[in-house]
């Protein structure tokens, strides 16, 4: 071997950064939500930390909208993995007073900022790991590997470190926390190579599969308890997929028959609507939306 | 194996800077190149031309594609370096994105010090300004060789072949005595696309590569394969085999320059300790040889008391140990140097107490003369001596770009306030 091919140089720069959080900061955590982007950087931290148990807790922020077969996926996932995991749910922070919300079909999202930054504060949280990537979005274009947030969590472009060369400075003051994103240069094509090439499982409704669905702009609009059809709209049941697995109320497939991986990779290849594009409500509503949400507090 | 994927898994990855002065036609040319290589998806494409439409204008405005942060709107700045991303079957790019405008000197450093090529935007009609002269200026600083010169708005010369070469050459002129390796010249109108992905009709003299073939074709920066074998310990762990009555320690980190194989001599550093490899591990799987850019884990044949910090090194070739030496900084905070703080200095893992000693010139980049100074200010280059607490193991940076830079922490706000390249 003479040269790294791509996804060598990703996966090594991306092991690098774990262990600078490991070696940096004093009580770390990596948030894993059962999706495909935390799904690669589980096998990260083995590739960075095994044969030793990793020196993080997992942390997932349940909003309580979920795909069952998400939940379901995350408990087999830390239980192969003999990990701690930790969980703390939006249905808690709303009983406590500390989120309002309208309706329980109105997205949990935004919500999810609160009950992760409380949860940073319960257990003293310097740094979080998770697995955003720049492609995602315009606001997350120029967000640094290692993101400074404030004490109350939020995030200020204005006041972020230069991050130069590959050296990295997780110094903060107690109440202050990183926010640490390994896979910041991956695509999503990149992703779903890796996971094809680690051969790693993940949750069915990734691959195709026959769904109930309604046609809502360019979106479909999946059939759920929490996000019932509309008067006047035709119940369809077609071959989709999801390419994110958020919120519920605000997750939507795409049409597919893609699968398995390889399929998902040739379509991923030529598709031709962004991820969030396609598959979020809640990013549609503003150009600035996840912009603002990230100054809240959220990933 | 699927083509597809295949395709995926052998692509090497090129990091790149653009430059150009303000209105030099930046903005357009990345959104050219996102669009023709199929990186911009149809939901960004709808968003932009509704944007366009809004604005009065007939068609999409490509630059917008790059339009930066609401905050950034709201109050027409530029922050810092953006990061995009593009494929062609050959290879994957990361495009750092960076504001041309003076002030943002340390966005330039930002952008420069992780990529291997840089293009220099140029106006054809308005040849080498001051901006070019700076912007080549700090890509050479930070140790890149090879640049791509995108001679823009050939359209607005009747896309003429002598104000091409004229252009070329009053640049050639300019950057030869700086010492790069190669740079090569591509005309082209961003605007209309000719020769940036599609090579179009309006340049038949022209017979060289498109940018995008020049992008798929220059040589990935593999100087620091060749360099002598870096290894800054990032962690340690014990391990302990229940057959076995002693521990091992295994010394995670990444090899920053060089190769190193199983069986080699190498010197712990700072102790000055010789041993050789026992073993390269990897979640993988044991290997033989490790180099430049991996994240392994190391073992050693000799029980060594190795701390983070620490440096495994060719033995036959190892870097230069030193409390004091003198370095090439770059001020990135708004406030300037107050020698009465305390300072650290992170060098790969190690991070040390550390003291500016003495200023030796200010670098004007825009002349590229010295001139004495006896303060630092944001965005200023300066020659320094710096003194460190606890010895650091350093090559030149001109040598070993890893290993010969650095970074300045202000200990009581923690904020990153410089950026140091090793003399
Ligand atoms: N005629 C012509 N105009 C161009 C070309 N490239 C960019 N422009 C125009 O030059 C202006 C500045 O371009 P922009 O991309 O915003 O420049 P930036 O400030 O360097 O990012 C805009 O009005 C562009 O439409 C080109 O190749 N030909």
């Amino acid at each position: 071997m003479s040269v790294l091919n791509h996804l060598d140089r990703l996966e090594s720069e991306a092991i690098h950064i774990m262990r600078e959080v490991a070696a940096q900061s004093n009580n770390p955590a990596l948030l894993f939500s059962g999706g495909k982007d935390s799904i690669v950087l589980l096998r990260l931290a083995e590739k960075a930390f095994r044969p030793l148990s990793f020196p993080f807790p997992l942390v997932h922020i349940d909003t309580g909208h979920n795909f069952s077969e998400v939940i379901q996926f995350r408990d087999r996932r830390v239980a192969e993995l003999n990990e701690r995991l930790i969980v703390r749910s939006v249905e808690d922070t709303i009983k406590q007073g500390r989120a309002r919300v309208k309706s329980d079909t109105d997205s949990r999202n935004a919500l999810q900022a609160i009950t992760l930054v409380d949860t940073i504060n319960e257990f003293q949280f310097d740094a979080c790991i998770g697995g955003a990537r720049r492609d995602e979005e315009k606001a997350r274009a120029k967000e640094r590997i290692f993101s400074f947030r404030d004490e109350f969590g939020a995030w200020d472009p204005k006041n972020q470190r230069p991050e130069i060369w590959n050296l990295y400075n997780a110094r903060v003051h107690p109440g202050e926390n990183m926010r640490v994103f390994p896979i910041s240069n991956w695509t999503e094509l990149d992703v779903w190579s890796y996971i094809a090439r680690e051969n790693l499982a993940v949750p069915d409704i990734y691959y195709a599969h026959r769904r109930q669905v309604v046609r809502r702009g360019i979106q479909l609009v999946p059939v759920t308890h929490l996000t019932p059809p509309r008067d006047n709209e035709t119940v369809e049941e077609l071959w989709v997929r999801f390419r994110t697995v958020g919120d519920i109320t605000c997750t939507c497939p795409v049409a597919s028959e893609a699968k398995d991986v390889q399929a998902i990779i040739a379509e991923t290849a030529i598709t031709s609507v962004t991820e969030r594009g396609a598959t979020r409500m809640d990013d549609q509503t503003s150009e600035a939306s996840m912009e603002l949400r990230k100054k809240q507090g959220y990933f | 194996m699927d083509q597809t994927l295949n395709m995926e898994q052998h692509t090497e990855l090129l990091r790149f800077i653009t430059c150009g002065s303000v209105d030099d036609g930046k903005s357009t040319l990345i959104g050219r190149l996102l669009y023709d290589s199929k990186a911009i998806f149809e939901d960004q494409m709808a968003a932009i031309t509704a944007t366009s439409q809004r604005r009065g204008m007939s068609e999409a405005d490509l630059a917008l594609l790059t339009d930066g942060l609401q905050a950034e709107r709201e109050q027409g700045i530029t922050i810092d370096v953006a990061y995009r991303y593009f494929s062609t079957p050959k290879r994957r790019f990361i495009i750092a994105d960076t504001p041309g405008h003076e002030q943002y000197t340390r966005n330039m450093v930002t952008g420069a010090s992780t990529a291997d090529v840089a293009i220099i935007l140029m106006d054809v009609r308005k040849g080498v300004l001051p901006q070019t002269r700076r912007h080549t200026h700090i890509v050479r600083l930070l140790g890149i060789r090879q640049i791509v010169l995108a001679i823009n708005k050939m359209d607005l010369v009747d896309f003429d072949e002598t104000a091409f070469n004229e252009v070329y050459q009053s640049f050639l002129n300019f950057a030869n005595p700086l010492g790069f390796d190669d740079i090569i010249a591509v005309p082209m109108s961003a605007l209309q696309g000719d020769m940036v992905v599609d090579r179009g009709q309006s340049m038949p003299w022209y017979t060289g590569n498109t940018l995008i073939e020049v992008l798929e074709t220059v040589k990935v920066d593999e100087n620091i394969q060749h360099a002598p074998f870096r290894f800054p310990v990032q962690l340690v762990n014990r391990v302990r085999n229940s057959d076995e009555l002693h521990e091992r320690r295994l010394y995670l980190g990444r090899v920053e320059s060089g190769q190193v194989s199983v069986g080699d001599n190498v010197v712990v550093l700072p102790a000055g300790e010789s041993t050789r490899i026992a073993s390269i591990d990897t979640f993988d799987g044991a290997i033989d040889t490790a180099i430049a850019g991996q994240s392994v884990t190391i073992t050693l044949e000799k029980q060594i008391d190795i701390s983070r910090g620490d440096m495994i090194a060719a033995e036959d070739n190892p870097p230069h140990t030193d409390k004091a030496f003198s370095a090439l900084i770059c001020w990135f905070s708004n406030a300037g140097l107050d020698i009465n703080k305390r300072l650290l200095l992170r060098h790969g893992t190690q991070t040390v107490a550390t003291k500016i000693a003495a200023l030796e010139y200010k670098l004007d980049i825009n002349q590229s003369i010295h001139v004495p100074t006896e303060k630092i200010a944001m965005n200023d280059i300066v020659k320094v001596m710096i003194r460190v607490q606890q010895p650091i193991n350093m090559d030149r940076y001109e040598n070993n770009r890893p290993n010969g830079s650095f970074i300045i922490i202000d200990e009581l706000s923690n904020d990153t306030v410089a950026a140091g390249m090793i003399a």
